[in-house]
């Protein structure tokens, strides 16, 4: 990671608290938050990097964005050389852990856009948590080859 | 220099240019070695841009077969990134390599959606698709696995395809030369498509 990386990941991390809406518990973070843009309307796949400071497990219910119709929780699965792609109702993050929302992983699916969304746009998502907290978080649109949330 | 030295030197060489036929004819392929294992590159579908294609079309080419849809968020633009990657490794060289991304979902990839799909990873993607038959053969062909669509599901209806992850290496000639996974490295892969571009037909 170089030095520019790592200052946009501290702003986009600084913004993503700062964004944080009452009640929201301050013990969450969100950091690295892109999504990986699709042509033709076509859902596309949000990644973020979750990170806990508090004490207790945080249990990530679902998420939400005025840019799309629909945000759900995804997770990849390759077994047997075979990927599938399935529904998750909850993931957790651990007490002073951090959960990846990666490519080939745990992701955000966002289907329907509500308007016309390009690579360099900036899209609002509000990641929403089993104690009822709320997060609004900022994800920068990337095109869709790209490899990562800056490169 | 005395003659038994110049007798050396010619061994050494004649050594060295025997080592290099050697290494010519059995490359130490980084990816799954599968020549002779799998059929030639066969099909008859539509690229998209609407036109009938076949593999003679991409006679020439050192080829990729992948199967995927895009409805796929994630996986598959994964694997694209990855050889979109690769082939911008390989700068010049790669304009003799296309990557053939065939949908599994015909009922919801039109042409163009196909069309906007794989060219926002690469130019060298080539999008294929044909009836549910053809596409069918041509998996089978491979021992490719996918679960399609629900029989009946509308093109605006929201369902998930399974679909299997491997990539079909093929020369210039058609052959089925390697396999790679997306566990793969960028490097294995660089590495082999080098060696496949460089072998001319």
């Amino acid at each position: 990671m170089n030095f520019r990386t790592l200052v946009g990941a501290a702003m986009l991390a600084l913004s993503a608290t700062a964004l944080a809406a009452s009640p929201a518990s301050p013990d969450v973070q969100v950091e690295h938050a892109w999504i990986r843009w699709l042509p033709a309307r076509l859902p596309a796949a949000g990644y973020a990097v979750i990170r806990n400071m508090g004490d207790g497990t945080l249990r990530l219910t679902g998420a939400s964005s005025p840019g799309y119709g629909m945000v759900m929780l995804h997770h990849s699965r390759l077994a047997h050389g075979d990927s599938t792609m399935e529904m998750v109702d909850h993931l957790d993050i651990p007490a002073h852990g951090s959960v990846e929302l990666a490519p080939g992983g745990y992701h955000l699916m966002l289907s329907q856009p509500t308007h016309a969304i390009k690579p360099g746009d900036h899209v609002e998502v509000t990641f929403e948590f089993a104690d009822g907290a709320k997060l609004q978080t900022d994800f920068s649109v990337r095109p869709a080859n790209a490899s990562g949330p800056g490169d | 220099m005395s003659l038994r030295h110049r007798w050396l030197r010619l061994g050494l060489a004649a050594g060295a240019l025997f080592a290099l036929a050697a290494c010519a004819s059995h490359p130490q392929w980084q990816l799954d070695d599968v020549q002779g294992h799998l059929p030639d590159l066969k099909f008859q579908m539509t690229n998209d841009l609407g036109q009938p294609v076949t593999a003679a079309s991409y006679h020439g080419k050192v080829t990729l077969l992948y199967f995927g849809y895009t409805h796929c968020p994630d996986v598959c633009p994964l694997t694209l990134v990855h050889l979109h990657t690769v082939l911008q490794k390989m700068g010049k060289a790669a304009d003799d390599v296309r990557i053939l991304f065939v949908t599994v979902d015909p009922t919801r990839d039109t042409v163009p959606v196909l069309h906007q799909y794989v060219t926002a990873f690469d130019p060298r993607v080539v999008g294929l698709t044909g009836s549910s038959d053809a596409i069918a053969q041509l998996a089978k062909r491979y021992r490719v696995f996918y679960k399609p669509a629900p029989a009946g599901a509308s093109s605006s209806a929201g369902y998930e395809v399974t679909h299997s992850s491997a990539i079909y290496v093929f020369d210039r000639e058609g052959r089925a030369r390697l396999l790679a996974t997306p566990g793969s490295s960028n490097d294995e892969i660089l590495h082999d498509l080098n060696i496949l571009v460089g072998q001319q037909s």
